[in-house]
């Protein structure tokens, strides 16, 4: 189980502001996990979110050296600490 | 001794690049059987007597496929006897983000088939402070590990000499045991399939749906086995997934060294900070889309009227050289004039392929998906729609053709669709003829004028249609292919002005082998209905005439009359007779209807039929003196104007909907491999049309 304590939180990608950076736990649907991993968010990894589309949604995020767009439904199903 | 080398990696990793560079212009477009994906592939000579074909598979992220371009890859990789199957493979990666590059080459190694690994943008990499160990790296795979620059052509023929000597039986170290993940099922599998790879056939237990070489018995074995052994497709390939970063990691630890810094991303997020900003991103972009319209509108007019104007000197030089007769008439007034229509695409084909180019090498064009997305997705489009429809106002045949950077099959399906409905540049002067005739030439307000306020409100139905059938569309068409939005933003760069013209080129080549066949026939299929006529009717119009015509005086006056007098007889205007009872209803008598027969080679032909039908006083094809005799015509049945408000409007509301473009045609039954879209198009496109007119005609008249 994981570590619960104030400053580790758990919460969804999409919840995160610009910014904002996280590591990858788990995920909540496993097909979209596939694709998430293979496109390198794999658990451990850390994510930065860098801005989100002029009407809010897709965002884009830093991960694995590379920069990610995903809508918000999508990062959704991150879990990160 | 001839090879086939398939080049197999991510999508942004410099492929195309790296295949141009192979093959130059040594290069064709085929299909994969089945699919309605190209198949691009050229040759290219490795060293001295030793010749390659190369095959170039779509861009993957993993042998899992996401859409049905990807599903390709496996679909070749597996298949032994399928043509395009390679004896050895270029995976090429992008060494600035080795690792997730490297999944794809980890699974690719287990499949057995001989590789080399092309370490591309090392260029880009360097300056990024990233250090690759390529001797360790080759030495860890077992595979030939080369250094290249596509961009920059360095390493190209070292690429070569490596795989002109590529060991016939695969060297790789196998990446991943993956027996541990489903052991029983993939022991059943190897032995009813017999082979002695687990991974082929762990990849088989996933994906033998789509690989039709097995025989529907085998089919339903391989499927009884996944029963048997509780095969979870999902949560294998997440399990095979981890293991695969879990070796690449170890792999991967001492061959990189990354001394990069944190700001080797700063241009490209300072670009992005202005190019995706809520205002000045909207600014640009829409500066930019008014460029390209701007350049596919007025620039290419230019050359196109160098075409119109050659094909017309051909045809004309024709007629007074060569013997008359129907012969010269098919070759001059079908076969030339249909090859002109061909080819004066070309300007416009190219000019927006330029632009597309451009804003896909430079890494734009994701940055414009990232923005429109929200909206786009709400009508069942894309953010990549946005081109295609803005280059509709220009001409659909190359914005069709434009979709194709739409990976989802769905959204791209709905693009090609709706994007004949916005008011293309043939429609203009249908358009301004009919405006011509029903509005008058009045300001209101002072300033605005009615018969621009007509034009522009022609102009906004085409978008609202478009939205509301793209709309229509996303709840009826059915896909199994999951819309996923997880996309690489790539980082910005200079376009590649060598792959800028090969894509002209390559698109306008497409356009005139393919769609051309279909445009050639039914121009022959019209001339012929234009120029004959059921029985002796066209021998009793020459009779007649014949004595008339010998007052030279009079000569170019009967001869109009008796084109016209033609034209009414031939099977056109038979037919346009014919179908009189069905479009009364919209307002039009017989002649508007050999009208709609004639401009479904395209919609700017209704003008030129016409000045022929209107011409019987004689006179030129100047179009306010057609203006005039259209205006003055009366309905033989009501002796009323034919042209009055009620039929003009819903003329012009025929003409926003219907699709009376054969090019248009063509290139949808090209870019979707079938008869299937374009026939629902021209059914859909015709109903929409045919309703909205009689509604129209019904309320006004």
């Amino acid at each position: 189980m994981m570590i619960e304590g104030k400053n580790k939180k758990q919460m969804k990608l999409s919840q995160l502001k610009v910014g904002q950076t996280g590591t990858i736990m788990a995920f909540t649907d496993l097909e979209m996990s596939v694709k998430l991993m293979e496109m390198g968010c794999l658990p451990g990894e850390m994510v930065e979110v860098e801005r989100f589309a002029p009407l809010g949604d897709p965002m884009a995020i830093r991960v694995a050296g590379y920069q990610l767009c995903l809508r918000k439904s999508e990062a959704a199903v991150i879990i990160i600490q | 001794m001839n090879i086939k080398v398939a080049l197999v990696g991510n999508p942004n990793t410099g492929k195309s690049t790296l295949f141009n560079r192979l093959t130059g212009l040594n290069q064709k477009i085929g299909n994969f059987p089945g699919i309605t994906v190209d198949k691009k592939t050229g040759f290219t000579k490795l060293v001295e007597g030793r010749d390659a074909e190369i095959i170039d598979l779509p861009g993957t992220y993993s042998l899992y496929p996401k859409s049905n371009d990807e599903r390709i890859v496996f679909q070749v990789l597996a298949d032994k006897n399928n043509s395009s199957y390679p004896d050895v493979i270029v995976l090429i990666v992008d060494a600035s983000n080795l690792k997730r590059n490297m999944l794809l080459f980890s699974q690719v190694a287990d499949l057995g088939i001989p590789m080399v690994l092309a370490l591309n943008m090392t260029d880009l990499s360097d300056k990024q402070g990233i250090y690759i160990h390529v001797d360790k790296l080759a030495a860890k795979l077992g595979v030939q590990v080369i250094p290249i620059s596509a961009r920059n052509n360095i390493g190209i023929d070292k690429l070569k000499t490596a795989v002109a000597y590529t060991n016939k039986i695969a060297t790789q170290n196998n990446a991943v045991e993956v027996n541990f993940l489903a052991p029983e099922a993939i022991k059943a599998v190897k032995q009813k399939i017999n082979t002695d790879n687990d991974y082929y056939a762990l990849q088989v237990l996933h994906q033998h749906e789509h690989l039709s070489f097995f025989s529907e018995s085998e089919q339903l074995e391989i499927e009884e086995i996944e029963k048997v052994n509780h095969f979870e497709s999902s949560k294998l390939q997440a399990a095979e997934t981890i293991a695969r970063y879990k070796y690449l990691s170890t792999i991967l630890a001492d061959v990189v060294i990354d001394k990069g810094t944190a700001e080797k991303f700063s241009f490209s997020d300072k670009l992005d900070s202005i190019l995706t900003h809520k205002v000045w991103g909207f600014a640009i972009f829409l500066l930019i889309l008014f460029v390209i319209f701007n350049a596919i509108f007025a620039w290419s007019s230019y050359p196109m009227d160098w075409i119109e104007t050659g094909f017309g000197y051909i045809t004309e030089a024709g007629h007074s050289y060569l013997p008359a007769g129907m012969l010269t008439d098919l070759l001059l007034d079908g076969v030339i004039a249909g090859l002109g229509g061909i080819f004066v695409f070309i300007p416009q084909i190219a000019i927006l392929f330029a632009f597309i180019s451009i804003l896909e090498d430079t890494g734009y064009m994701a940055r414009v998906t990232f923005m429109m997305d929200k909206i786009m997705s709400k009508v069942g489009l894309n953010g990549k729609s946005v081109v295609p429809m803005i280059g509709g106002l220009a001409c659909a045949v190359p914005s069709i053709m434009a979709a194709r950077n739409i990976e989802n099959w769905k959204d791209r399906m709905i693009t090609i669709m709706v994007t004949p409905l916005i008011s293309c540049s043939a429609r203009l002067p249908v358009y301004i003829l009919l405006i011509s005739l029903i509005i008058p030439q009045k300001t209101v307000l002072g300033i605005i004028s009615l018969q621009g306020l007509a034009l522009m409100v022609m102009y906004l139905i085409s978008f609202v249609a478009a939205i509301l059938v793209a709309w229509v569309m996303k709840i009826i068409i059915k896909s199994k292919e999951k819309s996923y939005f997880i996309m690489e933003l790539p980082v910005y760069r200079m376009p590649r002005w060598k792959n800028v013209f090969y894509t002209m080129f390559e698109k306008s080549k497409t356009f005139v082998f393919e769609a051309g066949k279909v445009i050639i026939a039914i121009s022959i299929i019209l001339w012929v209905m234009a120029s004959f006529g059921p029985g002796n009717r066209f021998e009793n119009i020459d009779n007649k005439y014949q004595s008339a015509l010998l007052d030279t005086a009079k000569a170019e006056h009967v001869k109009t009359l008796i084109a016209t007098e033609k034209l009414e007889n031939s099977y056109v205007g038979i037919l346009g007779h014919w179908i009189e009872p069905a479009i009364r209803p919209l307002g039009y008598d017989w002649k508007i209807g050999i009208g709609l027969i004639t401009s479904f080679a395209a919609r700017e032909a209704f003008v030129g039929t016409m000045a022929t039908i209107y011409s019987v006083d004689g006179g030129d094809a100047d179009t306010s003196t057609i203006r005039e005799r259209m205006a003055a015509s009366v309905n033989s049945r009501t002796n009323l104007p034919v042209y009055s408000f009620a039929t003009g409007i819903s003329l012009m509301l025929f003409y926003a909907f219907a699709m009376q473009c054969m090019s248009t045609v063509a290139i949808v039954y090209r870019e979707t491999k079938g008869w299937k879209w374009p026939i629902i198009q021209l059914a859909y496109m015709t109903a929409m049309a045919y309703f909205a007119a009689l509604i129209a005609y019904q309320l006004l008249k």
